[in-house]
């Protein structure tokens, strides 16, 4: 059997106070000082950390949130002094997209490197916009694809990168032609370039390791890359260079130790790819589509060409089409372009990348779904790092998680827990489907349940029209 | 057609040799106020120092949110989940206009905020503490909201469109709310229960001992049933035989040929509507040295029940299963307890076909004592829409009457039973309702460390300590007689003598994002 893929992992608590969900106020006045108080009964035992991180304080600038809000303590006090709140520093964290909560996860598995796990039903809403509009499929009694929670470490996660022969041509038994450069990643993910706000000195290497920590490829941009750098041999393979149409290339030498690299969609890209090719044979080329209004029908266009192998398409952050008043969501964008793939008949010679507004890992199960290939990581990595999402990146405004200051091995290591305990829920959801392969649930979509489709099945066959919104 | 036998005829010798005496708990609504000093109310009301004390307050309020106990110098802290609020403002007993000091001030509880989530809002939490409390629905004038959550969808977006009066006038004893489990004519009992709900699985392990006693109980009374979810049967348990179902699921945890021959009903669960594809999960830290005991496991290590049965590939293997437990058990009826995969309809057809009695669908929102999150809020679809798929499907085949259809997974209130049922199912399974009603808060914190903190679900010898069993029972008895009456109340309106007539009557429904005029749309 070949050796599994396993990402090593360790806890790594994080440097800044935990920014809790809730709190509780404590209106001291008219206290009766039980000598039983109900605050020495605190099952997490907060009202003691509390006062402990009271008085190791150093930095005033953040206070102490970390009640798990079962209300106890609230409805057990002698006089009612306490009373619950909900932090408002957490309930500003994030937009509208990157809510308090896919925050206050992420840090969490940055952390633990586990898959989180609550008790009591889903809280949520019914539905949602985007990814949460659709639900993944199970499967009950009678499938034989599925092994079971014990056959879990059968199922592959690995995808390929680069154009398959659609079929294979033998002489005397064996297989001539020629084979275009292949890659296999051992997850469907990218690293993708840091947004521009984060320009921070150390990003880099720390990015860098936990590709490497990985096994994964992270996108760069050459001019970021310290070339001469004594550990090139080491992290060259796990690094794919992104290309625009101003930038230097990079030494030869450099470039043939990676396997990947990405150029702009400038107008010459089949001579650029052509270009890059006569340089290292053995590389694969990525045209990265910027999803605005044309960006679809670009890469449907672009995929009929013989020589483009790799599409990556890019939504903005928060998922959604590029420069549009009416956006369309990156999981409509990437089922419109697969589709026309299919109807041209090139789906299976372009590997298709899709990235932005990939928050969550059902997000990356959903958009494979959908009929990605791939999908790309960018934010969450940062958010990995204790990052708020205050949106607030300038010159002279305090940092709430003070990026500046990581340190390289708490930096990669966080960001490789993240990755490592989105690898296992990935594996939950297709263990649930009934998947052995990441490679096969591209552009199933048999085994999701689309909320509109459900709804008209079901409460339009009952109920008439459905309003628009 | 077979004809049916008494139970004693059919019961296997070891089992009548075995029976215990069976409990019998009366149907008696008392009030169970709650059991923490300080009940969260939708309103606060605060007393400023400028209060003289003279009693004009708990003299005008009629709910006794003020009180002045003889012999104290001061006002106890004000009941704050008795006042009403400012709808009191247009009544003559509106306490901060009586007060001759200005003293008092009525506001909303900010820490509403910070209790329930989008499925069980505030309100919900705090009404069905309230029909615990009372056994009634809450009064409408403290104005909560709790016939739908905030979820934006499902249950939450369905009305019943009551006719401005009753076709025809019923009184409330001339209404049944009673169902039949057993609707095969294979001579087994003819089990009915008096409401059309029974207490889901909640396994020794995940709640507490007292949690599954109240429960238990809590059916005798109402002639229903609860279920021991899969962790094994509790010697404790044994008076309640006849209200129990048991459950033997892919960890096989506790389950022996003599607990399977205690029960009028076994559940087969094939898989869990919040972790469905998944399997069970005991978390190592709820594990304690009695759960491990009556599990037959290790101290302290996480116990998997695997997914799926690996015994079951096949509706044929899953009728082995059947024949087997039907073999031991020759009373027994059988439930199959499953999920809501795209294929549902498909999974009942076919368990119908493998002999099963009752076909229980696990809807995606489920309760649970510990599930990834990915899993409780991706996998599988909600409820609502499988119970009309399940239920068309199954008149499709031409086999509706012949199968009792449960559904579970997200039904909160007297209002989502009536709501499923209008929808196909004949009936449903409880259970975060139930223990709402014992108190929890839905933190979500079931699963960490010493388990509930409010001693619910836990198996902390200290944690499971903060609550005894009768109160529990009169709690969850208290909870039922308001859905009851609640649940009469919405089949009077219609002028239906029975919660059977009731069943996929869609027509009765509306949506709130819909048009509603699916003729015009046909």
């Amino acid at each position: 059997m070949p050796e599994k893929y396993h990402i090593k992992t360790q806890p790594i608590p994080p440097r800044r106070p935990r920014v809790g969900k809730y709190g509780v106020v404590d209106w001291r006045e008219d206290c009766a000082r039980c000598h039983n108080c109900v605050k020495k009964a605190c099952v997490y035992d907060r009202y003691r950390m509390e006062s402990d991180y009271i008085r190791n304080l150093t930095d005033v600038d953040a206070l102490y949130f970390d009640c798990r809000g079962c209300f106890s303590c609230v409805q057990d006090c002698t006089k009612g002094l306490l009373c619950l709140s909900v932090n408002p520093v957490y309930e500003g964290m994030g937009n509208r997209y990157w809510t308090p909560d896919i925050i206050k996860t992420t840090w969490l598995q940055a952390e633990t490197a586990k898959i989180p796990v609550s008790g009591a039903g889903y809280g949520g809403p019914f539905t949602g916009t985007g990814f949460d509009a659709m639900w993944t499929d199970m499967s009950e009694i009678v499938r034989p694809t599925r092994d079971g929670i014990h056959g879990r470490e059968y199922i592959s996660t690995s995808v390929d990168i680069g154009r398959k022969p659609s079929f294979l041509v033998f002489e005397e038994g064996k297989p001539t032609g020629v084979f275009p450069p292949l890659l296999s990643l051992p997850m469907p993910l990218i690293i993708d370039m840091s947004p521009a706000q984060y320009s921070l000195p150390d990003l880099g290497p720390v990015i860098r390791q936990a590709a490497a920590n990985t096994d994964l490829i992270a996108i760069f941009d050459p001019s970021d890359w310290p070339f001469q750098q004594a550990d090139q041999q080491r992290y060259l393979p796990h690094v794919a260079f992104y290309l625009d149409s101003a930038a230097p290339e990079p030494p030869k030498e450099v470039l043939r130790k990676t396997r990947l690299v990405e150029i702009a969609d400038d107008g010459k890209v089949l001579e650029r790819i052509k270009k890059l090719k006569s340089i290292h044979p053995d590389i694969v080329v990525a045209v990265r589509i910027e999803l605005d209004a044309k960006g679809p029908r670009r890469a449907i266009d672009l995929a009929g060409f013989e020589e483009v192998e790799v599409i990556h398409i890019a939504a903005d952050l928060n998922g959604n089409e590029i420069g549009t008043k009416n956006p369309r969501f990156i999981k409509d964008m990437i089922r419109e372009i697969h589709t026309a793939l299919i109807e041209d008949g090139t789906r299976d010679d372009i590997t298709l990348i899709a990235g932005g507004g990939i928050a969550l890992p059902e997000h990356m199960a959903k958009a494979i779904i959908c009929g990605a290939d791939l999908v790309t990581i960018d934010l969450p990595l940062m958010i990995a790092l204790e990052c708020h999402l205050c949106d607030r990146c300038e010159p002279g405004m305090p940092c709430p998680a003070k990026l500046e200051d990581i340190d390289p091995d708490y930096g990669a290591g966080r960001m490789t827990n993240l990755i490592a305990a989105w690898h296992d829920q990935l594996i939950e959801l297709m263990g649930a489907m009934g998947m052995r392969e990441a490679r096969r649930l591209r552009g199933d979509v048999g085994r999701a349940m689309f909320f509109e489709d459900l709804e008209e099945e079901t409460f339009g066959r009952l109920f008439g029209t459905r309003k628009k919104n | 057609m077979v004809q049916e036998r008494k139970i004693e005829e059919i019961l296997p010798a070891n089992t009548l040799r075995t029976r215990v005496p069976q409990a019998e708990v009366p149907r008696e609504i008392k009030p169970a106020p709650s059991r923490f000093r300080n009940e969260i109310g939708k309103y606060v009301v605060h007393r400023s120092s400028e209060c003289i004390r003279c009693g004009k307050c708990a003299e005008v309020c009629p709910y006794g949110v003020h009180v002045f106990k003889p012999g104290y110098k001061y006002f106890a802290s004000p009941k704050n989940h008795l006042c009403i609020g400012p709808a009191c403002e247009k009544t003559d007993h509106y306490c901060v206009a009586s007060c001759p000091k200005g003293a008092l001030k009525v506001a909303d509880n900010p820490m509403t905020e910070g209790l329930g989530d989008y499925r069980w809002t505030a309100d919900m939490i705090m009404a069905t503490w309230k029909m615990a409390q009372t056994g009634d629905v809450p009064p409408e004038e403290y104005g909560l909201q709790y016939q739908c959550g905030d979820s934006g969808g499902g249950f939450d977006r369905l009305m019943f469109k009551f006719p401005d009066k009753p076709p025809v006038e019923l009184d409330e004893d001339q209404i049944d709310t009673s169902i039949e489990l057993n609707k095969r004519n294979d001579g087994r009992p003819k089990i009915k229960i008096d409401v059309p709900w029974y207490g889901g699985g909640m396994s020794f392990g995940s709640v507490s001992n007292v949690t599954q006693l109240s429960k238990a109980s809590a059916a005798v009374a109402w002639n229903t049933f609860t279920c021991t979810g899969e962790g094994g049967y509790m010697e404790r348990m044994r008076p309640y035989d006849d209200h129990v179902i048991t459950q033997v699921a892919t960890g096989l945890f506790g389950v022996r040929e003599e607990t399977i021959q205690r029960v009028p009903i076994v559940e087969f669960k094939y898989a869990q509507g919040a972790k469905p594809g998944l399997g069970g999960h005991l978390l190592g830290d709820k594990n304690t040295v009695s759960v491990a005991r009556m599990r037959e496991a290790v101290l302290g290590i996480s116990l998997f029940s695997p997914f799926p049965f690996h015994s079951v590939y096949s509706i044929e293997d899953h009728m082995k299963h059947i024949d087997w437990i039907k073999h031991i058990n020759k009373r027994a009826l059988i439930a199959s307890k499953v999920s809501t995969p795209t294929d549902v309809d498909m999974v009942a057809v076919g368990s119908y076909a493998a002999g099963t009695h009752i076909v229980h669908i696990d809807g995606g929102y489920g309760g649970t004592g510990a599930a990834p999150n990915i899993a409780k809020k991706n996998i599988a679809m909600p409820i609502e829409y499988a119970i009309d798929k399940v239920h068309g499907f199954l008149e499709a085949e031409g086999v509706r009457d012949e199968i009792t259809l449960i559904a579970s997974g997200g039904i909160r209130t007297a209002h989502d039973i009536a709501k499923a049922i209008a929808l196909g199912a004949d009936g449903v399974v409880v259970g975060t309702s139930e223990l709402v009603a014992l108190g929890c808060v839905r933190c979500t914190r079931c699963e960490s460390g010493r388990g509930c903190p409010r001693g619910i679900a836990t198996t902390d010898p200290v944690l499971s300590k903060k609550m005894d069993i009768e109160w529990g029972t009169q709690r969850i008895i208290n909870l039922y007689n308001a859905w009851h009456k609640e649940l009469i109340g919405i089949l009077q309106k219609f002028g239906l003598s029975s919660v059977g007539q009731l069943r996929g009557r869609t027509d009765l429904l509306m949506h709130l994002d819909y048009s509603n005029d699916v003729e015009a749309k046909r």
